[in-house]
């Protein structure tokens, strides 16, 4: 290949094979779309209703879905479920974000460090991981939920302490499989430092699984917020969450379905969106079939 | 086999020596850590508080602290209840039996399935029914457990009247035909991600097995084709799903916590969460502890019962 060829190639990164089997993957494109239709809604939803997410009614309690202005209805309080679900889908939304990042980021430095390092430095971290995995994480979630000062930042953080694991066991199997080839031997042999090969050589290699899982983790972030904040040990009210405007939905089942129905539709269709692009990012990238 | 039995046992205390670590680490280096039950208390002072610190040793240092409440974990004094003054362990002994029938239920029920889907869907790739199946695993691993059960209850109880929306009998009734009755909608609500998780699982295990060398033999003997399926290929594909099943246990045990919430019952899940809403700590840890431990027995037994059967995994 010339140096003009890499060029192009560069520039056109949307050509490339991954890119085209991922476009051709009808899931994954189905979650793209419901996924940038709810995160759009999201952003700008808020600004074209006409109700405030905070905005209480006490009048207009329990309108059911479709009633005047109330397009989704309103709650026991007389807010605007409309509002609400999409400020919590912000909210929920950037809660599943960045636990994501930052269990990625735990799970890779764990797992590099692991699998580069073998021998004791391996046996030790993966029992570890081994151990956080022996914990149920909902178990663990509200335990430690149960400490903290539940802001949507503990949330964040302690809903990644309880995620890194997964990541951490795929980026040593991957580095294992790659600490002896002759890259990683030739810049042991230019005295390149560990940090160095580790984290600018042997990780370039293993973005594509570190994608998939990190896709796979936002689904299961949503999924716990949604879980503890419904507990009540998550996201606090005022502010909305997914989870927390389930809190108290089954008391009114009976009278008031639509509270219960339409954040759980909404949290189905973002989750289902994240699994659907990680099984196209699966398929895309070449990653191991690994069903889980 | 004894080889591979000690091996396996000393990594099972090796991780349960971590567990307790953790476990420990995190009643002790959050904020107030195990004296914020008592900061809560009205008029409490300072002094009071450093007494009762003194009295509970936590003025030692930390590894001390540690040994000394591992060492009492090992001996079965696992504190006593904020709540009722009962030992952590007779409190949790009296939830266990609910959890573990919800559990057994439900998994009855996704490893019928989920074998069947699984299977099914190996022998008819690509078929209507192998993707409906696959788009229908994913979706049901979306949907939230507790609000599946919102859902259950709506439909089958309040709308259609079928079934309980909760307890695990009707008091004064009790029969095994009452608990049957209201162990219908709950096992089937935590057991939907299993059902997805088996069925998965179970399609890649088939299509690995179906290809092999001895099916073709099988075939090629004359056996039928119902025969070759069922001894041979199911036989073998269900073995790695005994160490799929240990390896299962924590996120069933998080299902059921879920489940007990939505269904009210009295399992293990039920009551952290009553003792989280009581700051009922020892109780807490002794659960959090307890199901840890559980989930390291499972798999423990999951990898004896694989190990025995298959003779290949004792030489891995």
């Amino acid at each position: 290949m010339t140096a003009a060829e890499i060029h192009t190639h560069k520039h056109r990164w949307w050509r490339s094979r991954s890119v085209q089997r991922f476009m051709q993957h009808r899931l994954a494109i189905v979650g793209m779309v419901m996924l940038f239709l709810l995160t759009l809604a999201c952003i700008v939803g808020p600004f074209l209703l006409p109700y405030d997410e905070l905005y209480i009614d006490l009048r207009a309690r329990f309108s059911p879905p479709l009633s005047g202005d109330h397009y989704l209805g309103t709650d026991p309080l007389g807010r605007d479920i409309a509002a609400r679900l999409l400020m919590a889908g912000r909210i929920s939304l950037l809660v599943g974000f960045f636990a994501m990042v930052l269990s990625t980021a735990i799970g890779t430095v764990i797992g590099v460090v692991a699998g580069y390092y073998g021998g004791k430095v391996n046996s030790a971290l993966m029992r570890f991981v081994d151990a956080f995995l022996a914990f149920p994480s909902i178990f663990l979630l509200l335990a430690l939920a149960a400490f903290i000062n539940p802001s949507p930042v503990m949330i964040t953080i302690i809903i990644a302490i309880t995620s890194w694991m997964e990541i951490a066991r795929i980026v040593e199997a991957e580095v294992k499989s790659l600490r002896e080839r002759d890259f990683v031997m030739a810049g042991r042999m230019l005295g390149l430092r560990n940090s160095h090969i580790m984290f600018r050589e042997l990780l370039p290699n293993m973005v594509g699984p570190i994608i998939v899982a990190a896709t796979l983790t936002v689904a299961r972030a949503i999924l716990l917020e949604a879980y503890i904040s419904f507990l009540g040990y998550g996201i606090q009210p005022p502010l909305p969450s997914w989870g927390n405007m389930l809190n108290g939905a089954q008391q009114y089942l009976a009278t008031a379905p639509w509270l219960a129905i339409i954040p759980g539709i909404t949290i189905t269709i973002a989750v289902t969106s994240f699994n659907f692009i990680g099984d196209g990012l699966r398929d895309a990238l070449d990653v191991r079939n690994d069903p889980a | 086999m004894a080889g591979f039995l000690v091996k396996r046992l000393w990594q099972s205390i090796i991780l349960l020596i971590i567990v307790s670590m953790i476990g420990f680490g995190v009643l002790h280096l959050t904020p107030g850590g195990p004296l914020s039950q008592y900061a809560l208390t009205p008029g409490m002072t300072q002094e009071t508080m450093d007494r009762i610190a003194e009295q509970m040793g936590l003025n030692r240092p930390l590894p001390i602290q540690y040994l000394d409440w591992a060492w009492r974990l090992l001996q079965g004094d696992w504190g006593t209840s904020y709540r009722d003054q009962q030992p952590v362990l007779t409190v949790i002994g009296r939830h266990l039996f609910a959890t573990m029938l919800l559990m057994v239920s439900s998994t009855v029920i996704s490893i019928g399935l989920g074998t069947w889907i699984g299977i099914r869907g190996a022998t008819h790739r690509y078929s209507t029914f192998d993707y409906t199946a696959t788009v229908g695993a994913m979706i049901a691993l979306s949907i939230p457990t507790f609000w599946f059960g919102l859902v259950g209850i709506y439909v089958f109880s309040l709308k259609l009247g079928w079934l309980p929306a909760g307890n695990m009998y009707t008091i004064g009734d009790g029969s095994v035909l009452d608990y049957l009755h209201h162990l219908i909608l709950p096992s089937i609500v935590l057991a939907l991600v299993n059902i997805a998780i088996w069925s998965r699982y179970m399609r890649t295990a088939t299509l690995d097995v179906i290809n092999q060398d001895f099916v073709k033999t099988a075939r090629a003997k004359g056996v039928s084709e119902r025969r070759v399926l069922m001894k041979h290929v199911v036989g073998n594909a269900l073995l790695p799903m005994i160490t799929l099943a240990g390896m299962q246990l924590p996120n069933l045990l998080s299902g059921a916590l879920v489940t007990e919430t939505v269904f009210t019952w009295p399992g293990m899940g039920r009551l952290f969460l009553d003792s989280l809403g009581y700051n009922d700590y020892p109780v807490v840890m002794g659960l959090l502890m307890f199901s840890a431990i559980l989930v390291l027995l499972g798999n423990l037994i999951a990898d004896l019962v694989a190990a025995s059967i298959d003779p290949r995994i004792r030489l891995a």
